[in-house]
């Protein structure tokens, strides 16, 4: 296929699997700050850290509250990842590729654009914005089962898949870091030493049960979770959905997908690689194939360390991904040169 | 619903004749919109209106913000042509592009029609969309103008005229195709019991002519439509045609040559490509060639093409034929290359060009409709009835400084078709666009699209400028 076309729509399943990550996270603080534990300041504060657009919030909002918070990651059409503009250039990459996907799957698209440009519009949705996170994540989930019910699962949808498990394990990893972003910013820039008083307050704050079904319930996974352990503890969390291989949002499973896909497009086999893209998505997927949680957790850098080191390899893949299909080749011939 | 307060106003209507009786092919048409129940049509439109706008079918307007995008308009009470009539107007259009096509041929090669003084050789030379390097090109097949848009409007005595030739990238054959099936899907019990000419079948046709005129060597032709990108008006239709036809959607930089060869980039490599249904105009196609400051072309594209490596549809060079003042020598190109008559008349249309109609027109210039020669999208039009004295001045001076611009034609009194407003029925002006299409034979799509001037009174069908559109019905004799 083309590869203009493979980047669209790789990467219009990126944008709705970010909008939908989006209304997750939104909804999964919502339940936190009714729990009261931990001072709503703090926790909306982490929410716009965990999806990593800190600088550009505090440019325009001077408070962290669950107003201002909402507007930018819901509708803010200048955040290029709030759910109004990923569903704008999803659908804008829908168009551009609207002769690879099928009707059904485009009409969902575009009603998902929509609604939330309806909603962007009433502004209504800010004070009661569960409906809407709802609607979001259900628009998302319709577009990827109408995807694997009515596009051939060839080259084309193995793309979409690619880009859309890509961006799941990504987002899967920031969650499962967001206790890091509870801690006070002091504590983050220069963590206390183990052993001190000082060092036991995070941890209390870390090992919350209450936090860390909430972490649960934002990639839907409680139910499963309990079913493989039981008990919430923040080890067994933390495994779960970084090494869970049958989860479908895990990091792991997502990586074993992906690169499923990555191999159904170059015709590769696991274990061995041609191309910087499989040699990366390999690499990425092996390292949590043969990891083990309380190694992350023993470890110095401990599971912030680790997860950071994840996104890292996440983006190098990711690149290579664009580098090896999508990147316009230059071809060298003289008519090339003066175009 | 109640058809007694529907009024013709003194002008030609397509589905009422002057006593308000059905026309032919109309009658089941205009039983079951009289059977209607109060409120129903409003209520059709408007899930008309909503599958519209869920189906994502749009067009983007120029002028406003770059590409905004509006929903397509529709009106969903059909526009009938009688099966017979139809016939003769399948005739007319058919007459018209295969002479039309000689023509093109004509004043590429031998130039026997400008040497033979049919058509002048200044008209042929100035004309805005005359392609110097084509001259002495044999595109495959000898075929030119694959796909044809013909502008047809009836006037108040009844006649169906040509108004224009739509050589060069004409669009809307998508709208023909989704108007149909929202109609179905809207407004079903219309269809019932009528033997109606199907149009679903546009794709098939397409894609088989676009295989015929690919070049000899090309065993099984790799066909691609080439579009100029998402923000162009007619991008609905580039994908929609793509999609249909099952062929990749290009856009110029996808695009490459290779010793004369053009090749698409795809993340397995570099593959042929065969055959261009392109929607770029001449001037953008090749920066090498034409315009050096396109960013939507493909550079050496006319190298490929005249090596015969490639077939470009529609030919580059055709929209010397689609020059309105040009289109005022059709019935005599069609006389010198066929012999007969046009089936279907031109409007009477003077060329300002030729100093003594130049100078008819400019004596009566409040009484004429002017055209600019080479403009598309209904751009440029000056309804002298209408116009102010300033823009009536305005126009006279445009037309002095370059008389070969510009044709002007009487005003014309457009046939009307009823029109949903709110729950009732009113006339709208109309005109028709059928497509053609040029390959082993010349098929004519059955019926084509019905553009209709929205906004009362106006004669203005433009997409761009408040027009939308109508399902077209060829309605045949029902089976006894």
């Amino acid at each position: 296929m083309l590869s203009r076309v493979a980047d669209s729509v790789y990467w219009m399943n990126r944008q709705i699997e970010r909008a939908e990550n989006v209304a997750r996270a939104v909804e999964t603080t919502l339940d936190l700050a009714l729990d009261g534990t931990i001072s709503p300041g703090r926790l909306w504060n982490a929410l716009v850290c965990t999806f990593g657009d800190e600088a550009d919030f505090w440019a325009r909002f001077g408070l962290a509250d669950q107003a201002n918070v909402i507007s930018f990651l819901a509708f803010d059409q200048t955040n290029p990842n709030s759910i109004a503009s990923c569903l704008q250039a999803a659908r804008e990459n829908a168009r551009t590729v609207r002769d690879m996907i099928s009707t059904p799957m485009w009409e969902e698209i575009n009603k998902a654009h929509l609604y939330v440009r309806s909603a962007a519009a009433a502004n209504a949705e800010i004070d009661h914005p569960r409906e809407f996170l709802d609607e979001m994540k259900r628009a998302s989930q319709l577009i990827t089962g109408v995807a694997d019910a009515t596009m051939s699962h060839g080259e084309a949808w193995h793309f979409a898949r690619m880009g859309r498990l890509i961006e799941r394990a990504d987002k899967t990893s920031r969650v499962v870091d967001v206790e890091h972003y509870f801690q006070p910013a002091a504590v983050r820039i220069a963590p206390p030493a183990s052993g001190t008083a000082a060092a036991a307050a995070v941890l209390e704050v870390g090992t919350d049960a209450v936090q860390w079904s909430a972490v649960l319930e934002s990639a839907s996974a409680l139910e499963m979770y309990r079913k493989a352990y039981g008990a919430v503890t923040r080890r067994n969390v933390a495994e779960f959905l970084i090494f869970d291989r049958f989860f479908p949002r895990a990091m792991h499973f997502c990586l074993i997908k992906a690169e499923e896909s990555l191999l159904a497009i170059t015709g590769g086999s696991k274990g061995a690689y041609s191309n910087p893209a499989e040699q990366r998505l390999g690499r990425l997927r092996s390292q949590l194939d043969y990891g083990a949680i309380d190694e992350i957790l023993g470890d110095t850098s401990g599971l912030h360390g680790f997860i950071d080191s994840f996104q890292a390899g996440l983006n190098r893949a990711s690149d290579a991904i664009y580098d090896t299909f999508f990147a316009l080749r230059p071809v060298g011939s003289a008519a090339e040169a003066a175009g | 619903m109640d058809l007694q307060a529907y009024q013709t106003e003194g002008f030609h209507d397509e589905l009422f004749d002057a006593s308000l009786g059905p026309r032919p092919g109309a009658e089941l048409l205009v039983s079951r919109l009289a059977a209607s129940c109060d409120g129903e049509l409003a209520e059709r439109q408007r899930a008309a209106d909503k599958m519209l706008l869920t189906m994502g079918i749009t067009f983007n307007v120029y002028g406003h913000e770059a590409g905004t995008e509006k929903i397509w308009p529709f009106d969903i009470v059909p526009r009938v042509i009688d099966a017979g009539e139809w016939s003769v107007i399948e005739r007319g259009l058919k007459q018209r592009i295969h002479a039309l096509n000689l023509f093109i041929d004509d004043v590429y090669n031998q130039r026997r029609i400008v040497a033979d003084g049919v058509v002048p050789d200044w008209l042929v030379d100035s004309g805005k969309c005359f392609r110097g390097p084509c001259a002495g090109l044999k595109p495959p097949r000898g075929v030119w103008c694959h796909i044809t848009g013909t502008d047809l409007v009836r006037g108040g005595d009844g006649v169906m005229y040509v108004l224009e030739d739509n050589l060069r990238t004409p669009s809307g054959v998508s709208y023909v195709l989704e108007n149909r099936e929202v109609m179905k899907r809207t407004f079903p019990q219309l269809f019932a019991g009528q033997r109606i000419s199907p149009v679903e079948n546009y794709p098939e046709k397409l894609l088989a002519m676009l295989e015929y005129i690919a070049p000899p060597q090309a065993r099984d032709p790799t066909v691609v439509v080439l579009t100029p990108g998402i923000y162009n008006s007619a991008y609905f239709e580039h994908s929609f045609l793509a999609r249909q036809m099952g062929v990749e959607l290009v856009q110029g930089s996808d695009l490459v040559v290779q010793g004369d060869v053009v090749f698409m980039r795809t993340t397995h490599g570099l593959e042929r490509v065969d055959v261009i249904y392109r929607r770029i105009d001449d001037d953008f196609l090749d920066p090498l060639a034409f315009r050096d400051d396109s960013l939507v072309g493909v550079p050496g594209l006319m190298r490929a093409y005249r090596a015969g490596n490639v077939a470009l549809v529609n030919a580059p060079g055709t929209g010397i034929a689609d020059d309105k003042a040009v289109y005022a020598y059709v019935p005599q190109i069609i006389r010198y290359y066929l012999g007969e008559d046009a089936i279907i008349p031109n409007v009477p249309t003077y060329v300002c060009g030729e100093p003594a109609q130049c100078d008819h027109v400019l004596s009566k210039l409040h009484e004429f409709v002017v055209k600019p020669a080479n403009e598309s999208g209904g751009y440029g039009i000056v309804l002298g009835p209408r116009a102010t004295k300033e823009q009536l001045e305005d126009c006279r001076a445009r037309i002095k400084a370059n008389p070969r611009n510009y044709i002007a034609q009487p005003m014309l009194s457009l046939s009307r078709v009823p029109t949903v407003v709110g729950d009732s029925l009113e006339g709208r002006h109309v005109d028709l666009r059928p497509f053609i299409l040029y390959g082993e034979e010349i098929f004519v799509l059955p019926g084509g699209l019905t553009r209709v001037a929205l906004v009362k009174g106006s004669l203005v069908v433009n997409s761009s400028q408040g027009g939308g559109s109508k399902d077209t019905w060829v309605v045949h004799e029902r089976r006894r």
